[in-house]
């Protein structure tokens, strides 16, 4: 069974903590130790920041082969959704009927299980998307 | 002044209609409306536990008002679906707030861990111990198919920030009362709940509850007609309004904090999402008496009274629940089954 | 650096290989390729083995010494290198593989490539290619690889009107080629219609936009070209090998309807080469799913970005149009056995440059250019060969 592989990533999965470049200002999730951008000059400096989990889906589609342990959750809606901070991220899309979910529908993230080490395993939580109220 | 600093509450979206559990066991489709006052009831999602509920609910309530997690003293989270035996919700509860300082810990006593959660974190705040503390009471409840509980046990909860400053509903008094009284259990490895049948009622629910409001009433020197509002716990859509009437309470003073017959029962849910909806709707002034029951057996009782620190509250930073019950997806029972995962196995 | 050319060329059929195990395909394909070059094992100096995944799917790894013994190379002492870049493994190999000759240090070396998929179920296999994306923040929350090539496709669509019937094009193209090819895992050709109603994968890609589950290997042996003339009488000149990476997670690019590393990989090979994108006789482009087929045709200079689809539409992929686009079959209808892809792609430009591909060949074909990805176009390898 594993547990650190999952343990160690709880802060960014359970509430959405990123980080910053304080040099060009861009923001990035998962969390970076460099800037893509600024490279050496961001290196050690980078700061925690934590997205709103609002966002827009940038691109989705209905899963209908599934990953091991996704089998009872297809056909699932996965989705890139891009947030106003700036960076995308990729989540399941739920509560909603996959044929409603469009390019640009607004979303914001919810918490729930999203895997589980079989039965006896550990049970990994984290963030998945749903529809805005109309 | 102790009381509730923020609330909120979360009602999964799913919901299966009574006459569509009817309709599995060959009951006439009417009978549990009629019998149990019972029209729907919510299904936790797939991916829904206890434990994503109990955040759910305690966002909405920071979503009204943000308390830091570093001001957080205690998180106790009653439920009786724990997602484990054994490992805490309420650690997973601190993480996400960023409390590490928090004394935390699960309760279990039925369907009143969620009041028992409350009144732990009014003592400690009363005490000057901690200056916030967080009491979530959250379930996914279990009914057997085919059985009673088939047509109630359902999901979802509801979390209050207690503390002493900028508090919208002072908390006056609270008691509790306790018998063993073995009404409805589950041993250890069964997977579903036993109960005593028509044992339930009487000597279990109706005792306790009358015994809890008759003493809250006599220690704040109230009577029912005091009350704006008074909310029971409610396992089906009839035994508050039942027992309301023996204490003497006004179908109007019910009617608002009852929402199990488009919900069903949530359990440690129950009797604190009462309250949320009723706090929904409060004014300044109004006093409202919660009574809670869970079985096996025992009530906690709160006298409260909203402030006028109601008027700066901002209710609508997050959904009312109203809004999440007229937000409903209604699914069939095979589906039902899937989601409570009765029919399949995690693989 | 000095000249680098292929004077071998070889592999299995690609397919379900139930009774072929890994080793079995990577010495098939090497003998085969050794056998072509008309030199034996011992006379190489050594192995660059393209491979993504044997450790998963056949819990081996070690896999360059594991192919370097069975290929009779133990009392040689030949150095067995495995490479890896996910289903761009191949290319890889034969990157380092040309590197290590062009360098000087090497003066023959073999490259090859293997992948043995069948052995899991398909979940399985599902679980290990996702291991090409981001396993953390794409796989942990359920993104399948055709799910993050379906959310391109979708994008694509929604950027530019791609519509699912012009998409289906492309698979019918590959397939037409595919049935002329003796070693492709699928040899019968299919209509749009059966692309379109075929099962769905990942929304809007059906099961026949996504390239197979295939076992196979694919050899390739590389010589200095101031001795390749030795060894045979048409060499094939590796003109250009280039590689280029990007982000691995797809929400982490700024667009998900260009590949950066394929355009920067296409730009400095053609410029390696001295060529430019109308001198290609021919392209064994990785459709691994018709949408990152339609990227890359655009990404190499092919076609103006939207516009790449016209080419199908107007006939110029096929084997004896403008343009022909993976006469082998390509992903999709030759097979993917991710780790033998790369190499497999240089085996039919091999054959093509030569004239030695029978029905499917290309006609007057003197440059050839191979373009193989791994993860999501993540990492891009293009390699431009010509006659000598």
């Amino acid at each position: 069974m594993v547990v650190p592989r999952f343990w160690r990533e709880r802060r960014s999965r359970y509430s959405l903590i990123g980080t910053r470049c304080p040099v060009c200002g861009t923001v990035y999730f998962p969390p970076r130790s460099v800037c893509p951008k600024c490279g050496r000059k961001s290196v050690g400096k980078m700061e925690e920041v934590q997205l709103s989990g609002k966002g827009k889906v940038y691109s989705y589609t209905i899963v209908h082969q599934n990953v091991i342990g996704y089998k009872y959750q297809k056909p699932y809606v996965m989705a890139i959704i891009e947030t106003p901070e700036g960076p995308k991220l990729t989540g399941q899309i739920v509560d909603v009927e996959p044929e409603k979910v469009h390019i640009g529908m607004p979303v914001h993230a919810v918490f729930r299980r999203i895997a589980e080490d079989g039965k006896a395993g550990i049970i990994q939580y984290g963030y998945k998307f749903i529809p805005d109220e109309e | 002044m102790v009381g509730i600093v923020t609330y909120g509450s979360y009602i999964p979206i799913y919901r299966i209609k009574t006459a569509e559990i009817a309709r599995m066991w060959g009951d006439k489709p009417e009978h549990p409306e009629k019998g149990l006052g019972l029209f729907a009831k919510s299904v936790p999602a797939y991916d829904e536990d206890a434990a994503t509920i109990a955040v759910e609910a305690l966002r909405n309530a920071l979503r009204r008002k943000n308390i830091p997690g570093d001001k957080i003293g205690a998180i106790f989270v009653g439920s009786e679906s724990h997602p484990y035996a054994v490992k805490p919700t309420a650690s997973l509860i601190a993480e996400v707030l960023g409390a590490y300082r928090a004394h935390a810990a699960d309760l279990e006593f039925a369907c009143k861990a969620g009041t028992a959660a409350m009144q732990n974190v009014y003592a400690m705040v009363k005490a000057g111990m901690i200056d916030y503390g967080v009491a979530i009471g959250t379930d996914t409840s279990q009914g057997q198919p085919g059985d009673a509980l088939d047509y109630s046990a359902s999901a979802g909860g509801t979390a209050y920030i207690i503390g002493k400053d900028e508090v919208i509903a002072e908390i006056n008094h609270t008691v509790s009362f306790v018998t063993d009284t073995p009404d409805f259990w589950r041993r250890e490895g069964q997977r579903y709940p036993s109960h005593g049948g028509r044992f339930t009622g009487e000597p279990a629910y109706f005792k306790h509850i009358m015994s809890t409001a008759k003493m809250l009433m006599e220690e704040a020197g109230t009577k029912p007609e005091d009350y704006d509002y008074v909310v029971f716990h409610q396992p089906n859509g009839k035994f508050p309004y039942r027992v309301g009437k023996r204490l003497g309470f006004k179908e109007e003073q019910i009617k608002p904090g009852l929402i199990s017959p488009y919900i069903g029962n949530t359990y440690s849910g129950g009797t604190p999402t009462g309250l949320s909806t009723v706090l929904d709707i409060a004014k300044p002034e109004d006093r409202i008496i919660a009574v809670s029951f869970g079985s096996g057996a025992g009530s906690d009782a709160f006298d409260i009274t909203v402030t006028d620190e109601m008027e700066n509250f901002n209710r609508d930073a997050a959904p009312k629940v109203w809004d999440m019950i007229n937000r409903a997806k209604y699914i069939d029972y095979a589906t039902y089954l899937k989601f409570r995962r009765m029919i399949v196995e995690v693989d | 650096m000095r000249d680098v050319a292929v004077i071998g060329a070889g592999e299995t059929k690609y397919g379900e290989h139930w009774e072929k195990s890994l080793r079995d395909l990577a010495v098939e394909a090497g003998l085969k390729a050794l056998e072509d070059a008309g030199i034996g094992a011992e006379d190489i100096q050594a192995i660059f083995g393209g491979n993504m995944s044997a450790g998963s799917f056949v819990g081996q790894d070690h896999v360059g010494a594991l192919i370097s013994d069975f290929a009779g190379l133990a009392e040689h002492k030949v150095p067995a290198i495995r490479v890896e870049s996910a289903c761009a493994s191949g290319a890889a190999a034969l990157h380092s593989g040309y590197m290590a000759v062009a360098s000087g240090l090497y003066d023959i070396v073999l490259v090859g490539g293997v992948e043995k998929m069948t052995d899991l179920p398909g979940d399985m296999v599902t679980d290990i290619l996702a291991g090409a994306a981001d396993r953390e923040w794409e796989v942990f929350f359920g993104a399948t690889f055709p799910a993050l090539g379906a959310m391109m496709a979708r994008r694509y669509m929604y950027e530019y009107g791609l519509t699912r019937e012009q998409m289906a094009l492309l698979p019918v193209i590959a397939h037409k080629h595919g049935a002329m090819n003796p070693d492709a895992h699928f040899q019968r050709e299919v209509t749009v219609d059966q692309v379109l109603n075929a099962p769905m994968v990942a929304d809007p890609l059906t099961i026949m936009n996504c390239s197979p589950v295939s076992d196979g290997g694919a050899a390739v042996v590389l010589a200095s070209a101031d001795i390749a003339r030795k060894y045979t009488d048409s060499p094939i000149k590796i003109s250009a090998s280039v590689a280029a990476n990007d982000y691995i997670s797809l929400h982490a690019r700024e667009s998900l309807t260009k590949s950066p590393s394929t355009i920067e990989a296409g730009k400095k090979a053609y410029k390696m080469a001295k060529k430019e994108p109308k001198d290609i006789d021919l392209v064994e482009i990785h459709d691994a799913f018709s949408i990152i087929a339609l990227i890359g045709i655009e990404d190499l200079g092919f076609a103006k970005k939207g516009e790449g689809i016209k080419l199908a539409e107007e006939g110029q992929l096929y084997y004896d149009g403008d343009l022909p686009y993976n006469v082998s079959g390509g992903l999709k209808a030759k097979g993917h056995p991710v780790g033998a892809t790369g190499v497999g792609q240089v085996v039919e430009i091999v054959k093509q440059l030569r004239n030695e591909a029978g029905k499917r060949q290309v006609p007057n074909a003197r440059v050839g250019l191979a373009h193989n990805v791994g993860g999501t176009m993540t990492s891009s390898i293009v390699h431009i060969l010509e006659v000598m």
